[in-house]
């Protein structure tokens, strides 16, 4: 069993603050690192990959330190975020390189194995400066798993996809991790990380805002109060019955419509038809006026 | 050393379009040594002089600065060095390997096409082209290792190392003596000036001093670049 644990970890550049206090362990399974852009997630991940130290706190692999310890990179697997790799070489040759890099034993099996597992068997032999975004993200993938790595980390691995790569890379993952192996990835779109991940570490302007798995993280950006801009055929008279009912606790008269504060989201869903039904009010719009991810942050963090 | 390293260093080296430097530089010196030659020109004084102001002192600082600077700065530059920096490898055997290929460049590109123009301007006279092959060699390892952990601490590696090449080593040399005592090309020729017996190669730095510094400085970067990169941050990288 493989366990990445962050204690207390800080880390500032001059004055700024790009990560505060975090304390998390990261066990097998996925792990999403939810956050908007700009969180501190990336630098949580260079800490975690040694590739930054922290200002204070410690991250361990198994109880010893990442930085300065080339040696954990045995165990490690990495996939950064930026897309650069050795342009000038065939996929193949890249992942052999990585191979021989980590002194396997065989690193010609290592790399095919390794080449499968990614489905690039097909453009192997083809340079990766002439590879799409998705097939460099997969060559990437296999050279951070070519040494069979019980964890692998992974910046951003759906940017620039498009859905039948984000499908593949999702799947590759699933089964990663159904092997046993510790994973972790970072990506500031929700409903990306409930599709792979079992357990979610939210983070926020550098602090770690909340923790669980997607339910429970689900839970807590439906539970807070909603905000709905409505339009109807007489907003006075929904906007009285909304106040009658009770599932709203404001609801205010506005030139572009009716602006309601939902105490309940699901419950106001689902009764403002039958309301403006009974009200004899026909609704042109219903739009929630918060839903920005940012929003239902700094909700989590305000908490 | 690693040779894995040291292969994809090489391949990244020569397929960049400025490697084309490397071949017009130590070109120009050998067409301007076999002019000299065929138009009877090349007397020991003069091509002493071409040794020393051209191979020496121009084409071997601009070849380590591009070999130097380009073994390891532009992958720091790109972030390719994680995918060094993510094995089970020790950063002395990452520098040292970068440092071999850098020599290596530099011996082919600069120190055998001095050795060749020395060959054509005077033969074996005076031991002549034997002394600055050596004192380019020398003075070559030494700028390798200067222009390496310069590549690994500064990302104006290029800007600095010019700086140092022409405006330190040539111009104020010129000027203010004392300057030419702090001067990896004035260590290289005292000790061409230690091999050559003609009186046309005069160093400002005794023999002893120059190797006792070349040998100083080459260490002292190489550590300097082992230190740099353990703590190497990918911030800094991007």
């Amino acid at each position: 069993m493989t366990t990445l644990r962050l204690e207390n970890v800080s880390r500032w550049y001059g004055n700024v603050v790009a990560v505060n206090g975090v304390s998390m362990t990261i066990g097998p399974g996925v792990t999403g690192l939810l956050g908007p852009n700009g969180a501190g997630k990336s630098t949580l991940i260079h800490m975690m990959g040694g590739f930054m130290a922290p200002s204070s706190g410690t991250v361990t692999l198994d109880g010893e330190p990442i930085w300065r310890n080339p040696e954990v990179y045995r165990r490690l697997g990495l996939v950064p975020e930026r897309e650069t790799a050795y342009d000038f070489l065939t996929g193949r040759q890249f992942v052999l390189a990585m191979a021989k890099l980590f002194k396997l034993p065989d690193p010609g099996a290592a790399t095919a194995r390794a080449l499968a597992l990614v489905e690039m068997e097909h453009a192997q032999n083809r340079e990766i400066g002439k590879y799409s975004k998705g097939m460099k993200q997969r060559i990437k993938m296999a050279s951070a798993l070519v040494h069979d790595p019980p964890v692998l980390l992974l910046d951003e691995p759906f940017n620039g996809m498009d859905p039948r790569q984000r499908l593949h890379l999702m799947d590759l993952i699933r089964q990663m991790a159904a092997e046993g192996r510790t994973i972790l990835f970072s990506s500031h779109i929700l409903e990306e990380v409930e599709r792979v991940a079992g357990h979610i570490e939210v983070v926020v302007a550098g602090r770690h805002a909340a923790s669980g798995d997607f339910r429970a993280i689900r839970r807590l950006m439906s539970d807070r109060p909603h905000q709905f801009l409505v339009r109807s055929t007489d907003d006075r008279a929904l906007a009285a019955a909304i106040i009658a009912d009770g599932s709203a606790r404001g609801v205010e008269l506005t030139g572009k419509g009716i602006r309601v504060e939902a105490t309940d989201f699901r419950r106001f869903t689902r009764l403002l038809p039958r309301l403006s039904k009974d009200a004899g009010v026909r609704l042109w719009e219903v739009s929630p006026s918060d839903e920005s991810l940012e929003s239902v942050f700094a909700y989590l963090v305000a908490r | 050393m690693n040779a894995t390293i040291a292969l994809i260093t090489l391949r990244a080296m020569l397929g960049r379009r400025r490697a084309l430097l490397l071949f017009a530089l130590p070109l120009l010196l050998l067409m301007l040594a076999a002019a000299l030659r065929i138009t009877g020109n090349a007397d020991l004084e003069v091509s002493a002089s071409v040794l020393q102001g051209f191979a020496l002192a121009t084409v071997l600082p601009l070849l380590a600065l591009i070999a130097g600077t380009g073994v390891i700065g532009p992958e720091i530059d790109d972030g390719q060095i994680m995918y060094i920096l993510t094995k089970p490898i020790r950063r002395h055997v990452v520098v040292v390997t970068k440092l071999v290929v850098a020599i290596a460049l530099v011996v082919v590109f600069a120190v055998m096409p001095t050795l060749m123009a020395g060959l054509v301007l005077t033969g074996m006279t005076a031991d002549l082209a034997v002394a600055f092959t050596a004192g380019t060699l020398v003075a070559g390892v030494a700028y390798g290792a200067v222009f390496v952990a310069l590549a690994v601490a500064s990302r104006n590696a290029v800007t600095i190392g010019l700086l140092y090449a022409l405006v330190w080593e040539s111009l104020l040399g010129n000027f203010a003596p004392g300057a030419r005592s702090v001067s990896i090309q004035q260590w290289g020729l005292s000790v061409a000036d230690a091999i050559t017996s003609t009186s046309a190669v005069e160093a400002s730095v005794r023999t002893p001093a120059a190797v006792l510094l070349l040998v100083c400085v080459t260490v002292l970067a190489t550590v300097l670049a082992v230190m740099r990169l353990r703590t190497l941050s990918v911030a800094a990288a991007e």
